[in-house]
């Protein structure tokens, strides 16, 4: 071992002598000449729009005072006088220098965010200020604020650790980097690539002239498939309710809205948040940073009835015309515990129609009965439920469809058939995104031929290979008989069209036909136990508030996923606030209306 | 006096105490050149070398039986944080610090230490060579921290520390032929790893055959680096003067590039002057080794020398332009360095096994 240290360290010896002997003359020259620096020229960010051309995404020039503190010979002086001339607090100047403990060649940050006039003032005086000067930043800014914030994500400043995931040479001299949602995932289009110039310098390092220069090329400018106008009514929609809307066009798949409430300001992400703000954030009762339409997983409840009832005809589990009769309740075994349908007082005989009209637990009772949970297991994953959409968005959750393995697995206890039953109702286990919720109302809209829901829609260069879009052209679930897909919608519309239908209180403006389901998923069983009134029920345990559907049923434009959380009656909450947006949906676009004429 | 020193030289070992001192002295001269004449850089620096002459100290005190016995906690101690650090948070980007409110350290740091001694512990607890069962245990206890910094990601120090854990499994005998196959595996896996290694670390790799491919970031570190040690010529420049450091053109110039400011201040008897620095250390660490009693003590002071003239070469040789630019700094010379506490603490179980030794020679 010692052998190889000795001949490793002789190597390097060796090496410096062959530098700094042989060869000083020639490095003496060329430090001598180095007065040349290479700066990067950093790209400008791509922009974002909404559908209708509404700059959603843009890029600000903001100014920083900065100082390189070895090159200020009395900082003290200095900085009083850098106070007196642009009418800055001298004690926040030092203070901001202070609290860079850093490299005293580095350039510190004094001021971000510089005024027009301060800027100004600086320049004129600039000959008094050696070794501070002002530069510019660019810096990004959504003008929408909260409508946009878990669609967008933002941006912020690029730490240490996500450098070294990076390609330096593009990444140096960039300051922001996309780090959640859209910025996130379509960083590397939204980026550009970065150029550098060459420049000559004097001995204080001023720039004397550009040597050579390769311009950087700036990040694409995107348009994203969703609709301004129609997540700004989303927005106002849920002011003041913690869910999340999404609103897919069922024919290609396009997020039309995609709104997570209550939301944040992602403007304050981008030049670094406070620690007070950060907590007030993180602390807030409702989670302002947490997006429900893509992370909030919640119990499906009814919504997922036309599913099941479609996955049983097709199985020929059950025929559509035969009854089932409804007491109020169902029992397993004679003398078992008694399921109990919503409505205390029982449906009588109930059809698979009237079943999603008035969405009857009963009938679902015994038709997961018959089905199996493997039956319902198998309807539901066509659909695309306990799995991802896979949405060009960082962080989605899959939800849960459960099944016998999926039990043993991760409980590793054994499935009991009550738990099938209540599955049924999608309730017990059985976990969906809104996001997934939307997809599968699509599915159900297009008659099985959706698409990925996406939220990329075009840039100048389209880069559908570097973002995955899925391009598939076969439809996404192929049923035997195409006539089962007709009953569920006629079911759907019946919903809201029907005398019994529960969201019968929620038709859509200019008689345009609303095929729809809503649901009301129990977060705990104390209402039905105890059988509270529901205000007496404390919020965190009320009903959560669902509602699915699309329009117009014959030719659906939009499909629709509401959940309010802890809202209640699905009929009463969250389907007014789907007729909203679906109204103000159709407000523009006459042309398509097909009323229906029966 | 002399009473006073050879008191102080059975509970110290002074000759390699007094190496150590010289680098020191010699990194924070030169470090207040690079920083730019920063009072702060240099206060913070004497601050991290005070840390580490304690830990260095009380390790010293130490006899290595107890290292026998704390090996194991530090390892463990050391594998729990970073199976926390690992699980901490939301999981964007790298994850290796642990915040303990004024001070931030890696649990990487502990590993640098446990898996030597760890290691050690085993193949001297054995016969030797070390058999079938225990090589296979030996690289258990390796491999399970470094595949657990690996994924960090730090592929640095977990190269670092899988070294330092190989090399006592080298020194503790095996079979020519293993290190053969291991070898021919290991050239066969190169291109391999090429696919699995990042794209930054595929550009370093590529810079170094070709410094103008990447004229913004490592190629321009090398080219200025270069320059610098160059014109540094056999004087030097004088310290303070070097205009490479001073106007900026050499980056990481207080950090991992250091050295090329060294050079060009002091010049190439510089350099012979710093080489005889850790020369006088490492020389003197390798005659504790040969006077050490036990294999336990033996094997570990050959991997702490064995690392320690790593990161030197390793720093040096990317800093001449001979080895990728990687990020590892001169031991005690570079400023920041986390590992400065490491590095001390190891000399202090150099110090361990030399002071005790003397101790049970006079009983």
């Amino acid at each position: 071992m010692c052998v190889v240290f000795v001949l490793v360290a002789l190597g390097l010896v060796v090496r410096l002598f062959y530098l700094q002997i042989q060869n000083n003359e020639h490095f003496s020259t060329r430090s001598l000449e180095n007065r040349i620096k290479i700066e990067p020229l950093v790209p400008a960010r791509g922009l974002i729009f909404s559908r209708n051309g509404k700059l959603i995404a843009g890029n600000s020039t903001s100014f920083s005072l900065v100082a390189i503190p070895e090159k200020i010979d009395d900082m003290k002086a200095s900085l009083d006088r850098l106070g007196e001339k642009l009418g800055l607090d001298e004690a926040q100047l030092e203070q901001s220098l202070i609290s860079y403990k850093g490299k005293s060649f580095e350039k510190h940050v004094l001021k971000a965010n510089l005024t027009e006039k301060e800027a100004a003032i600086f320049a004129a005086n600039r000959f008094q200020f050696p070794g501070v000067s002002v530069i510019p930043n660019s810096s990004r800014y959504y003008p929408l604020g909260e409508e946009m914030a878990h669609v967008l994500g933002y941006v912020g400043r690029i730490r240490s650790e996500e450098l070294k995931d990076l390609d330096e040479a593009n990444y140096r001299g960039t300051r922001l980097i996309g780090k959640t949602g859209i910025e996130g995932s379509l960083e590397p289009l939204l980026h550009g690539t970065s150029g550098y110039q060459r420049v000559e310098v004097n001995a204080e390092g001023r720039v004397i002239r550009v040597v050579e220069r390769r311009a950087s090329i700036p990040g694409e400018n995107i348009q994203l498939t969703i609709d301004a106008d129609l997540q700004s009514e989303a927005f106002k929609a849920l002011s003041g309710k913690v869910g999340a809307i999404v609103a897919i066009d069922p024919n290609n798949g396009e997020i039309l809205v995609a709104m997570s409430n209550p939301s944040f300001d992602p403007n304050l992400f981008v030049n670094g948040i406070t620690q007070k703000q950060y907590d007030a954030l993180i602390h807030s009762k409702d989670r302002g940073l947490f997006n429900r339409f893509l992370r909030g997983q919640y119990p499906p409840g009814s919504i997922i009835k036309p599913i099941v009832a479609l996955g049983a005809l097709e199985a020929g589990i059950k025929r559509h015309d035969v009854n089932v009769f409804c007491p109020g309740f169902f029992r397993l075994t004679e003398d078992g515990r008694p399921y109990r349908c919503w409505a205390k007082e029982g449906h009588g005989n109930v059809n698979m129609t009237a079943s999603i009209v008035r969405s009857c637990d009963v009938y679902y009772y015994s038709l997961a009965k018959k089905f199996g949970i493997q039956g319902l297991h198998d309807s539901l994953t066509l659909f695309g439920l306990g799995e991802k959409t896979g949405v060009n968005l960082p962080g989605e959750k899959a939800g849960l469809v459960p099944s016998v393995d999926w039990k043993r697995e991760k409980l590793g206890k054994s499935w009991y058939e009550g738990e099938t039953l209540i599955s049924g109702i999608g309730q017990g286990f059985m976990l969906a995104t809104p996001m997934q919720l939307a997809y599968a109302t699509s599915i159900l809209a297009s008659k099985g031929d959706a698409k990925t829901p996406h939220l990329f829609r075009a840039s100048k260069h389209n880069f559908l290979d570097e973002i995955n879009l899925p391009q598939s052209d076969s439809a996404t679930v192929v049923l035997k008989n195409q006539n089962n897909w007709d009953l569920v919608r006629e079911a759907m519309v019946q919903v809201v069209h029907g005398r019994s239908g529960t969201a019968r209180s929620s038709k859509l403006a200019n008689g345009i036909i609303f095929a729809g389901k809503t649901g009301t998923a129990q977060v705990s069983s104390v209402d039905r136990e105890l059988e509270l009134q529901p205000d007496e029920i404390p919020v965190h345990l009320r009903d959560h508030s669902l509602f699915v559907g699309y329009a117009p049923a014959e030719n659906p434009a939009i499909a629709i996923a509401v959940v309010i959380e802890n809202g209640g009656s699905g009929s009463r909450v969250a389907a007014p606030i789907a007729k909203r947006v679906v109204d103000k949906f159709f407000a523009g676009k006459s042309k398509i209306l097909t009323s229906r004429n029966k | 006096m002399i009473t006073l020193l050879s008191i102080l030289n059975r509970r110290v070992d002074l000759p390699l105490a007094g190496g150590l001192a010289v680098l020191c002295v010699l990194g924070l001269v030169v470090l207040f050149s690079a920083s730019g004449e920063s009072t702060e850089v240099l206060i913070s620096q004497v601050i991290r070398i005070g840390i580490g002459i304690f830990v260095m100290l009380s390790i010293a005190q130490l006899p290595p039986s107890a290292l026998l016995r704390i090996g194991p906690i530090l390892y463990v101690s050391g594998i729990l944080l970073l199976i926390t650090v690992a699980f901490w948070g939301d999981g964007q980007g790298a994850r290796r610090w642990i915040d303990l409110g004024y001070i931030r350290f890696q649990p990487s740091e502990i590993l640098k230490l446990a898996v030597p001694i760890v290691t050690a512990a085993i193949v001297s607890n054995r016969s030797l060579p070390p058999s079938a069962r225990g090589l296979l245990l030996c690289v258990l206890v390796i491999f399970l921290p470094v595949i657990l910094i690996y994924f960090q990601p730090d592929l640095g120090t977990a190269i670092l520390v899988a070294l330092s854990g190989l090399i006592i499994i080298f020194l503790g005998g095996i079979s020519w032929r293993i290190i053969r196959y291991s070898s021919f595996l290991l050239c066969c896996f190169a291109p391999v790893a090429w696919y699995f290694i990042r794209d930054y670390q595929k550009q370093r790799i590529l810079t170094l055959f070709a410094p103008e491919r990447d004229p913004l970031g490592a190629g321009y570190h090398i080219i200025q680096s270069k320059i610098a040690i160059g014109s540094g010529g056999t004087y030097g420049k004088g310290w303070l003067n070097g205009t490479q450091s001073h106007l900026e053109f050499l980056p990481e110039r207080a950090t991992d590039f250091i050295f090329a400011v060294y050079c060009e201040e002091f010049g190439f008897v510089g350099v012979l002057v710093l080489f005889m620095a850790y020369a006088l250390v490492v020389i003197r660490s390798i005659v504790i080794l040969y006077d050490a009693q036990d294999t336990f003590s033996r094997l570990l002071g050959g991997a702490i020398i064995f690392t320690f003239v790593s990161y030197v070469f390793v720093n040096i040789g990317m800093v001449v332009g001979l080895l990728p630019v990687v990020g590892v700094p001169l031991p005690l010379i570079s400023y920041g360095g986390t590992s400065m506490v490491t590095i001390l603490g190891s000399f202090g179980i150099l110090m361990s096994i030399q002071t005790h030794k003397k101790f049970y020679a006079n009983v």
